[in-house]
């Protein structure tokens, strides 16, 4: 079955809501007169990126009617799109909204804030607290929606495919920047290889949408790209220049990529946690949970009965 | 001082991508027009390779006829510089202008107690340069209204990580499109854009006193100048890892050092604290944001 996903490369308008859903409301309209059944947007797409002191000026909450007017004539088509939440506790985050039929049926909350070089995110807005997958139905059964710096941490987009993501989308802002190399940006190469990475690992497709256009002294880069389970590009959008793609995903690929490469199923979810668990007491220095586990072999190495836990902070 | 072993490579200068970085620049000056709502861009057009290419970046960005290169000679300026100056006006078919700023700084430096211009202290000569750089300014601020532009600065990173430019003179301007690009690096642009390669070729030159060029008065070559600054602050090496992959002590500490002593010019004074929420401080807004757009 074939599952077309537009990839609506954009420039938002700095602080100004209203045009933004307008310019969404017309990029939806040419993709769905395309047959596109999911329209990925970027980003912050209805508010522009370096938003600073106007974050609470653009942020809605995610029941707003019109975050959720958008796509809602027509019903079959999902959409993605990138905006600033006011929850409901009064937390501004840097959310992706999936919407359907006038309905949010799936919400993901930037969980990683990059605060470090020129980016400034956790002075403006808050983190989100989930990584889960969201039920869609078939084909893709389920997808897993992510923002930019959230692809930089691996764990979120395997934890995405375990909770049973057959599609990851990854909304982003990314700026460019040394453009040093014959092969253009610096940032784009690790983009890429991540993206063909986590979609081999995870067996799964991948939907990004990059932004473009200019902020202050900031170019964003655009050059989104949908990718098949097994890493291949389908889809690809220019640099730095608006533009709507649509690429075409088969998911039969998907189910036969999963019986040949079967790493997902294979995975090893209580060794993780066992482990994950252990990490997180040795780094806070507090008790490790009671079951250390072992590995069941008789000359296994022995472990120290007590040891130094690691300390962020020395005591003085 | 032990001789560099010849395995040794120096570090590396900066390489761009003339092609891309000239798309950047363009795509960055179009957004600040749309954002400001301004079509016009002015230039102050010295005959160096510096604003010659922040010209021919203009043109590009905004078109010929949205180009004002003004041309600001003073008594002692080079004659070579005018001829360049016009070269570029030449090859681009912007419009252009000339004041010449004699009348207006001899005059000044008379009257502050500077009338015996030839023979001059460091000091004085400092004092001399300020001057001629601010004048330029008022005359390219008041263009600007005049042909309802943008000034658009001619400032590189070399220059502004070593502060060699005048506070409120050369490095005031409404956008800086070659802000982050080392002189180094500018020259692979320029001749990406069509400069004329005699400007491309020429010693970069600040003109304000016969003879002088950046090299003599800064005491170092740019490449040398350009290596030690992409290490120290793109890179983030320390000095000691500078100096053992070759460079010299003596140039990396006068440049790490003069980089410090400089922040002053790069960034805006600091405003005492006193309320709740202080602009620059805790009140934060991009520059071009709603509201910011001017309406005629």
């Amino acid at each position: 079955m074939e599952v077309r996903i537009a990839l609506a490369q954009l420039a938002p308008h700095l602080g100004e809501l209203d045009a933004n859903l307008e310019l969404v409301t017309a990029r939806l309209a040419e993709a769905t007169a395309d047959g596109a059944d999911i329209v990925v947007f970027p980003e912050l797409a209805l508010t522009g990126y370096l938003l600073q002191d106007l974050v609470p000026d653009v942020a809605i909450r995610a029941d707003d009617p019109r975050l959720l007017g958008i796509g809602s004539a027509t019903p079959d088509v999902m959409v993605a799109v990138g905006f600033v939440e006011e929850t409901r506790t009064r937390r501004y985050c840097n959310s992706v909204a999936l919407l359907r039929g006038g309905r949010l049926i799936g919400l993901h909350r930037k969980v990683y804030l990059p605060t470090y070089g020129l980016f400034d995110e956790g002075r403006f807005t808050r983190a989100g607290q989930q990584i889960r997958a969201t039920e869609v139905g078939d084909p893709l059964h389920k997808v897993g929606l992510s923002v930019c710096e959230d692809f930089w941490h691996p764990f979120l987009p395997m934890l995405q495919v375990q909770d049973g993501a057959l599609l990851l989308i990854n909304v982003a802002a990314g700026p460019a920047r040394a453009p040093g190399s014959a092969a253009g940006l610096a940032a784009i190469g690790g983009w890429h290889k991540m993206q063909e990475t986590y979609a081999l690992l995870g067996t799964v497709a991948i939907a990004f949408c990059n932004r473009v256009g200019n902020e202050e002294g900031l170019t964003f880069w655009g050059g989104s790209r949908l990718l098949g389970p097994d890493g291949s590009v389908l889809a690809e959008a220019p640099l730095y220049e608006e533009a709507l793609v649509i690429g075409v995903l088969e998911t039969d690929d998907l189910r036969m990529g999963r019986y040949n490469l079967p790493v997902v199923g294979d995975e090893r979810l209580e060794l993780v946690r066992r482990e994950v668990d252990r990490i997180i007491a040795d780094r806070a220095g507090i008790a490790p949970p009671v079951d250390q586990g072992s590995d069941g072999e008789d000359d296994a190495p022995a472990v120290p009965a007590a040891h130094e836990p690691e300390r962020e902070v020395e005591p003085a | 001082m032990t001789a560099r072993p010849a395995h040794i490579e120096l570090p590396p200068l900066p390489v761009i991508d003339p092609g891309t970085t000239a798309d950047l620049i363009v795509a960055f000056i179009r957004s600040q027009m749309a954002q400001t709502g301004f079509a016009r861009l002015v230039v102050a057009l010295s005959g160096g390779v510096d604003s010659a290419t922040v010209a021919f970046l203009a043109t590009r960005a905004v078109g010929a006829k949205n180009l004002l290169a003004v041309r600001l000679p003073y008594r002692t300026s080079s004659p070579d510089s005018e001829t360049d100056a016009l070269r570029v006006v030449q090859a681009l078919g912007c419009r252009t202008g000339i004041v010449d700023i004699t009348p207006m700084v001899d005059p000044l430096l008379a009257l502050m107690g500077d009338a015996d211009a030839d023979a001059l202290d460091d000091a004085a000569q400092v004092r001399r340069g300020n001057v001629m750089a601010r004048q330029r300014m008022i005359v390219l601020y008041d263009k600007s209204v005049e042909f309802d532009g943008l000034v658009a600065g001619t400032s590189n990173k070399t220059e502004a990580l070593l502060g060699y430019g005048t506070q409120y003179g050369d490095m005031a301007a409404a956008l800086m499109p070659i802000g982050d690009l080392y002189k180094t690096q500018l020259r692979a642009l320029a001749e990406h854009l069509g400069v004329p390669a005699e400007i491309v070729a020429k010693p970069p030159s600040a003109d304000l006193w016969p003879g002088q060029t950046d090299e003599g008065e800064l005491g170092r070559t740019y490449e040398d100048l350009d290596r030690t600054l992409f290490a120290l602050v793109d890179r983030r090496w320390t000095v000691d890892r500078c100096v053992a992959t070759g460079l010299d002590r003596d140039l990396v500490e006068w440049v790490a050092a003069r980089v410090a002593r400089m922040e002053y010019k790069r960034q805006m004074p600091p405003v005492a604290k006193i309320s709740l929420r202080t602009p620059g401080i805790d009140h934060l807004y991009p520059r071009r944001r709603p509201g910011s757009r001017r309406t005629t």
